[in-house]
């Protein structure tokens, strides 16, 4: 998931990505959703785009550059499409870098245990240019399924080259580059794959012979003509931008278009049977020549149907994705407290030898103290507490987004997301959240109506993130859990934490709902959504993968707003004005406040301090603390409890807060990525409103509540 | 011929569509996953909850809500 945000800062506008330039060949990576083109992107590229195993992981192109036998490479990755004649975002980004991004040759990544279906777009890209290369991808999970491809024929019918690939493997993938740049070398006629009726085939014939005298840059006359004939606006005003003229104005071509759409229409043809008419087509086609190529036997998809049998059965699917969750979180918190403590004790440790050594070196002492009470202390707690979690949960989640369960999820909870007039794509969004809201928000992308795409958004925060999962842990095991850790006690702990998230997921559906019949007022639109062959999850990769690149980037980040944020905290903490230290002030004025939600002053200055990163509430929190007492060592747990406890912490303080945490405004990188989505400050500032209400209205009912006991 | 909606399917049964009702841009959406007139589609399942339900059309899996599939007429092959 962050590796998403890496690969967004490459992302590049359509546009810039030119032809060849500086003798660069560029090619275009285009195919279904989930056919593994960031797969292949990522092989040949060495690059990191974020894959998984379900539809809409891309949501923009991506760029890369590599070499291959001493020649330069550029390489897009366009999103998955169905097809390019249809109107999505994303459909229109992978059909006008298509259209008219001038690539050099386009490689159709399609996915061998769904032949059929792939073709069809690789026929609507083949109208448009004829330097394409057939890439069967999953080519082992088709050989596993037994399903027999006649890739020689294949070739010979579509006059193509088709490689047959590997990609999780890097099997084929040079070779498809070689095929690309043979086919680039040799120039190519159009051919023509697709007839249609014998009516629209003389009016494209008639068009055409006007096209013919227009310079059209490379687009292909019979492609156009049959756009021109369907009348799609929208694609032509992408087509007279790109030709840098209106051909809608062109005299002759306007009244031969009048006459074809009269005479088509005598014959029963009027735009939507036309429409219908060229979309039939090409699925025909394809039809055809995967009966000519493909044998699949009988029941070979017998496997996943089993599985689904379970997944998504009526008794067992709500049970299993409760395990689920309970599972991920007793495995993390379970197998995180040893490293946990190790690392704390080795880091916290440190501190003193530290301080000791930049006193050696006659640092001034005010430096010294903070640098090493300021700076390396918040960094210490955050390595501890924050990477051994990570570095379980995200090899786990990884494992879960491979496997092919995630859509799954979607599948099984749509019908409340439904009743809720939203999109059970949003259950998706919801797990990409897990790891980063940031993420999860882009990730609603994949969410075609744009009011259900605004609801996922708004309600993505109410997933606690990885950033807030260890703060809670640590409340979870001091507050209702003894601080010696036994196995039962994980298990435990993870019981609640299921219990929060269960909360979390309980208030999302009610601000779905809330949204849908207050601002966000619509009916819920019709949704497509695909559950992708299960496939076998490769353990070492994704180990490597998640800890490589999601968990020390998402490590990195939070390591880098915790320095200057600790430093700052420890100038708070130790400048004073008339004997009182500032952080004090801050804090008296927060304490009426806190205090009202079962929290108190410095809590709800940490969780203020904390918008640049949810990691850092704790750490400021222990700071704020630690600045009016003696104790120092809080390198254990149980020293912590103590701080807690000594500073007035009680369990209805820790439920407070877990509440509170669970429901407060997100974090800046979050509120940026919400801007920069919606592109509107007031949805922005609703989404920060939104979950503090909640939190605020939580706390304010669970401590008038136990006042009471 | 055994003519009912798509939504009626259960699980395990194979029909032909006849006609499809749908319109805009869900329309556009099941031309493009390749579901015409024509085209022979198996249930394959329903979600726990009986909606949405998950069909087989052309090599893959696809989930469709009850208000989409029962816009669509189809005849019942087995």
């Amino acid at each position: 998931m962050q590796s998403d945000l890496i690969a967004i800062g490459k992302n590049h506008k359509t546009s810039c990505a030119g032809s060849t330039t500086e003798n660069k060949t560029v090619i275009a990576l285009a195919g279904n959703p989930n056919v593994g083109k960031s797969t292949v992107f990522n092989g040949l590229t060495g690059l990191k785009q974020h894959t998984g195993n379900w539809a809409g992981k891309t949501v923009s192109n991506a760029l890369g550059q590599f070499r291959q036998n001493g020649n330069n490479y550029t390489l897009v990755d366009l999103p998955g499409t169905y097809s390019i004649l249809s109107h999505s975002h994303e459909e229109k980004i992978a059909r006008d870098y298509i259209c008219f991004g001038e690539a050099d040759a386009v490689v159709v990544v399609c996915d061998a245990t769904c032949l059929e279906r792939n073709l069809i777009l690789v026929l609507q890209i083949l109208e448009i240019t004829p330097n394409v290369v057939l890439c069967i991808n999953l080519i082992d999970e088709a050989n596993r399924k037994k399903i027999i491809i006649d890739t020689d024929l294949l070739s010979r019918l579509l006059d193509i080259p088709v490689v047959c690939t590997n990609a999780r493997k890097g099997i084929g993938t040079h070779e498809l580059i070689e095929n690309a740049h043979k086919i680039v070398k040799n120039e190519r006629t159009q051919q023509q794959y697709v007839s249609y009726p014998n009516a629209i085939e003389t009016q494209i014939q008639n068009i055409r012979e006007i096209l013919n005298t227009i310079p059209l840059k490379k687009l292909d006359s019979r492609w156009l003509a049959v756009k021109l004939i369907e009348n799609n606006p929208e694609l032509l005003n992408s087509a007279y931008e790109y030709l840098g003229c209106n051909l809608a104005q062109n005299p002759e071509l306007k009244s031969a278009l009048d006459a074809a759409r009269d005479q088509l229409s005598d014959k029963g043809f009027d735009n939507d049977i036309i429409n219908d008419t060229v979309v039939a087509s090409f699925v025909l086609c394809a039809e055809q020549i995967c009966s000519k190529c493909v044998q699949s036997p009988k029941g070979y998809d017998r496997t996943d149907r089993k599985i689904d049998k379970i997944l998504t059965g009526k008794k067992t699917a709500f049970p299993i994705m409760a395990l689920g969750l309970l599972v991920v979180f007793y495995i993390t918190i379970n197998g995180a407290n040893y490293p946990s403590q190790v690392l704390s004790d080795l880091l916290f440790s440190a501190e003193i030898p530290f301080y000791n050594f930049l006193t050696y070196l006659k640092f001034p002492d005010f430096i010294s103290r903070m640098l090493i009470f300021g700076v390396y202390r918040v960094l210490a707690w955050i390595v501890s507490v924050m990477l051994p979690p990570m570095a379980i949960f995200f090899p786990l989640f990884t494992l879960l987004e491979d496997s092919g369960f995630l859509p799954r999820i979607a599948y099984n909870l749509d019908k409340y997301f439904k009743k809720c007039n939203a999109c059970g794509k949003q259950a998706l969004t919801m797990c990409m959240g897990f790891g980063c809201n940031a993420v999860g928000i882009t990730g609603c992308r994949i969410i075609d109506s744009p009011r259900e795409r605004l609801i996922a958004i708004l309600t993505n925060n109410l997933v606690p993130c990885n950033g807030r999962f260890p703060a809670l842990i640590s409340v979870i095991t001091i507050f209702f859990i003894g601080t010696t850790p036994h196995l039962t006690d994980s298990l435990y702990c993870a019981v609640i934490l299921t219990a929060v998230i269960l909360l979390g997921i309980a208030l999302t559906f009610l601000s779905s709902k809330l949204l849908s019949h207050t601002v966000l007022k619509g009916i819920p639109s019709s949704f497509t959504l695909e559950l992708p062959p299960y496939r076998k999850p490769q353990i070492l990769k994704i180990i490597t993968r998640s800890i490589f690149d999601r968990t020390l980037f998402v490590l990195g980040r939070a390591v880098m707003v915790a320095a200057p944020a600790g430093l700052f905290i420890w100038l708070l903490a130790n400048t004073y004005i008339s004997g009182v230290a500032l952080i004090d002030y801050c804090v008296n004025i927060l304490d009426p406040l806190g205090r009202l939600l079962g929290l108190d002053g410095v809590i709800l200055l940490a969780f203020i301090l904390g918008f640049p990163a949810n990691e850092i509430v704790i750490p400021i929190a222990i700071m704020c603390y630690l600045s009016n007492g003696t104790l120092s060592d809080i390198s254990n747990l149980a020293a912590l409890k103590t701080l807690l406890i000594d500073n007035g912490w009680t369990l209805t303080t820790a439920i407070s807060f877990m509440l509170f945490s669970l429901c407060h405004w997100p974090c800046s990188t979050t509120c940026l990525t919400i801007k920069k989505e919606t592109g509107s400050l007031k949805w922005t500032l609703l989404a920060m409103a939104l979950p503090t209400i909640e939190g605020v209205v939580l706390c304010l009912v669970f401590n008038f509540v136990t006042s009471f006991l | 011929m055994n003519k009912l909606l798509l939504s009626n399917l259960s699980a395990g049964q194979t029909a032909r569509i006849s006609h499809m009702n749908s319109s805009g841009s869900i329309r556009r959406r099941l031309q493009d996953i390749g579901l015409i007139e024509g085209t022979q589609v198996e249930c394959v399942g329903k979600s726990p909850l009986g909606d949405p339900a998950a069909f087989l059309i052309r090599g893959a899996v696809v989930a469709l809500r009850c208000e989409d599939s029962s816009k669509i007429l189809v005849n019942r092959i087995r």
